[in-house]
């Protein structure tokens, strides 16, 4: 009889992630139900304070803004990410392809944001070309708007979109699509319903991969959208650094933790549609496939080496 | 020359129309570029390449850009000198940046790879607590995780530095170790295992010269995609970071702050330089990643 070792090994990793993990989310869960003290910290008292100051009108307006924003960004990446991870898995180089993906990927995040003030600035390359061709000298104020921060965030996160996306579009069997269209289908329809369902996996990967970062994003709406275009990320920053109001910060965090877990509950784990039987995808395999492929994306260039 | 076709008008008919057959050739030669099956799903993927790119070539044209401005003032290699000689506080962000990033990377593998040959080879009270706390990380808005950790650190007393930042690092990489290595593990067979036990290896002696040799390449990508999350990591580590733990994404956002920094152009240009010898030599595990 071998003895039992699992809890060794595993104990060093599960005391860090309680200490350091585990324990600070709950310390915020439970700072949202304190009072605020006098010089930032919290004092000992219960207090629902914090989230009836959410319901204030500003707040809810910035609620709203991130949702809207969010949305926007989300659809407008998988929309675009679709036909590319289409391309990219139908293309007799993939290789090349994928590495044309993955390099703007793998740029620095600060340093995309960069780019794109570099591009869209008052004194940025849209409007020196537009100088040299004759518009308004003066220029145009490209940044520090709604449009901007959608557009750039868009730039941000195609990549972590048309990733997974191909990687399960890569697995359809294709000749499906033309058994549906030998039956009468249009070149549409065929996509819409024998490829999509099939790739439903893919496709929920690619939204959460999207949404989540861009819920709570904090460096592109600071930079690219300035203070009119502030977000949930944003506003818990100030409420942690700059107005000092602990219980408030860690209200909105619950709120963007329940969001965030709502859209990976409803749309990771819902069950697909009865008349969609070609597409039966195990409900439970879904977030472990999340999870496989959220790290094969990160990893992606480096993963393959090894089978 | 110019006066000359301009003044007279059958002239100028005449130069309208050479100019209508240039445009309609040269179009008819930019349209034979198109493969002729090129589908439309090709089409907008070109197009997005074009949307990916086209932010990084303006950060390199205009790192050659001799003024400060966002006027073209002629080609030099100004800011390449200062980025490589006249700029110790970046250089002392990218060390930083490459400490944490190899610190937090070592003891995220040595425990996620722990903890992932214990729940493969063992069924026991807390392996559900492993897994479920290695899926919720990943799924929390980085900038909860930011949050909570500089209350938990203020809480503790932790003074913000080098170490606050290497355990925040260190947190959120280790998920990804856990999960690569965990994958890499399902995929050998067990059986080696069991063998190398029933002639008698020790438990040390299994774990060292039989199970992590098999899971080394899984440990060695869990290592390296540790350090690139470290690296590039700016949310968490600005909640967590204090004086003299500036990394360099950090000292990048301060640069940006002040306004287009001509140095930053230079910087980034190397880096893309530098992603793009990294990834090419890979372009072909990539295809193999790619088939299956």
């Amino acid at each position: 009889m071998k003895k039992n070792y699992g809890t060794a090994y595993a104990a060093p990793q599960a005391l860090w992630l309680t200490v350091f993990f585990a324990a600070p989310l709950l310390i915020i869960i439970a700072y949202s139900f304190l009072k605020k003290g006098l010089y930032g910290g919290v004092e000992l008292e219960f207090s629902l304070r914090a989230y009836t100051d959410m319901a204030n009108p500003t707040l809810l307006r910035v609620a709203l803004k991130t949702l809207w924003v969010s949305l926007a960004a989300t659809v407008a990446t998988i929309l675009i990410a679709l036909p590319c991870g289409y391309s990219v898995a139908r293309s007799q180089n993939q290789a090349i392809r994928l590495f044309l993906v993955i390099v703007p990927f793998w740029t620095n995040f600060l340093v995309r944001i960069y780019a794109w003030i570099a591009i869209l600035g008052n004194e940025g390359f849209l409007n020196q070309a537009l100088r040299f061709l004759g518009f308004r000298p003066e220029g145009y104020q490209f940044l520090y708007n709604q449009g901007a921060v959608i557009l750039v965030l868009v730039y941000m996160y195609l990549p972590y979109a048309i990733l997974p996306l191909f990687s399960t579009i890569d697995k359809f069997d294709f000749t499906l699509l033309e058994a549906a269209r030998d039956l009468g289908a249009s070149r549409m329809q065929s996509y819409i319903k024998v490829m999509l369902p099939n790739i439903r996996g893919g496709v929920v990967t690619a939204v959460l991969f999207t949404f989540i970062p861009i819920f709570g994003a904090y460096a592109v709406p600071l930079l690219i959208g300035g203070k009119d275009s502030y977000m949930l990320g944003n506003v818990i920053a100030d409420q942690v650094t700059k107005t000092r109001n602990w219980p408030l910060a860690a209200a909105i965090s619950m709120t963007v933790t329940l969001i965030t877990a709502i859209a990976v509950f409803l749309f990771a784990l819902k069950k697909p549609k009865e008349h969609l039987e070609v597409a039966d995808v195990d409900p439970a395999s879904i977030g472990h496939d999340l999870l496989v492929s959220k790290v094969r994306v990160k990893t992606m260039h480096k993963k393959g080496g090894e089978r | 020359m110019a006066a000359s076709i301009h003044g007279t008008k059958p002239l100028r008919i005449a130069a309208l129309f050479h100019a209508r057959r240039i445009v309609r050739k040269s179009a008819k030669a930019a349209f034979r570029l198109i493969p002729k099956k090129a589908k439309a799903s090709s089409i907008v993927f070109w197009v997005v390449i074009a949307f990916l790119f086209a932010p990084l070539f303006v950060l390199i044209l205009y790192s050659f850009n001799a003024s400060r401005s966002g006027e073209w003032a002629g080609f030099s290699l100004v800011w390449y000198k200062k980025l490589f000689l006249e700029s110790p506080e970046l250089w002392r962000a990218f060390k930083n940046s490459l400490a944490i990033a190899l610190s937090s990377a070592a003891m995220a593998t040595v425990l996620g790879t722990l903890a992932a040959v214990g729940t493969a080879r063992y069924s026991f009270k807390l392996k559900s607590y492993v897994a479920t706390m290695s899926f919720i990380p990943m799924i929390l808005p980085e900038i909860v995780v930011g949050v909570s950790l500089l209350v938990f650190f203020a809480g503790i007393g932790l003074k913000l530095g080098m170490i606050s930042v290497w355990i925040a690092h260190t947190t959120f990489n280790i998920p990804f170790v856990y999960l690569l290595v965990s994958a890499r593990l399902e995929e050998s067979d067990p059986t080696v295992v069991e063998a190398a036990r029933d002639l008698g290896a020790s438990e040390l002696q299994t774990l060292f010269k039989v199970v992590i040799p098999m899971a080394l390449p899984g440990v060695a990508s869990a290592f390296l995609t540790a350090v690139t999350l470290s690296l590039e990591d700016f949310v968490i580590t600005f909640f967590v970071s204090g004086p003299g733990a500036t990394t360099l994404p950090l000292y990048i956002y301060s640069m940006i702050r002040f306004g287009l920094s001509p140095v930053v152009n230079a910087l980034s240009a190397v880096m893309v330089a530098g992603t793009v010898l990294l990834v090419y030599p890979m372009r072909n595990f990539l295809k193999v990643f790619a088939s299956n």
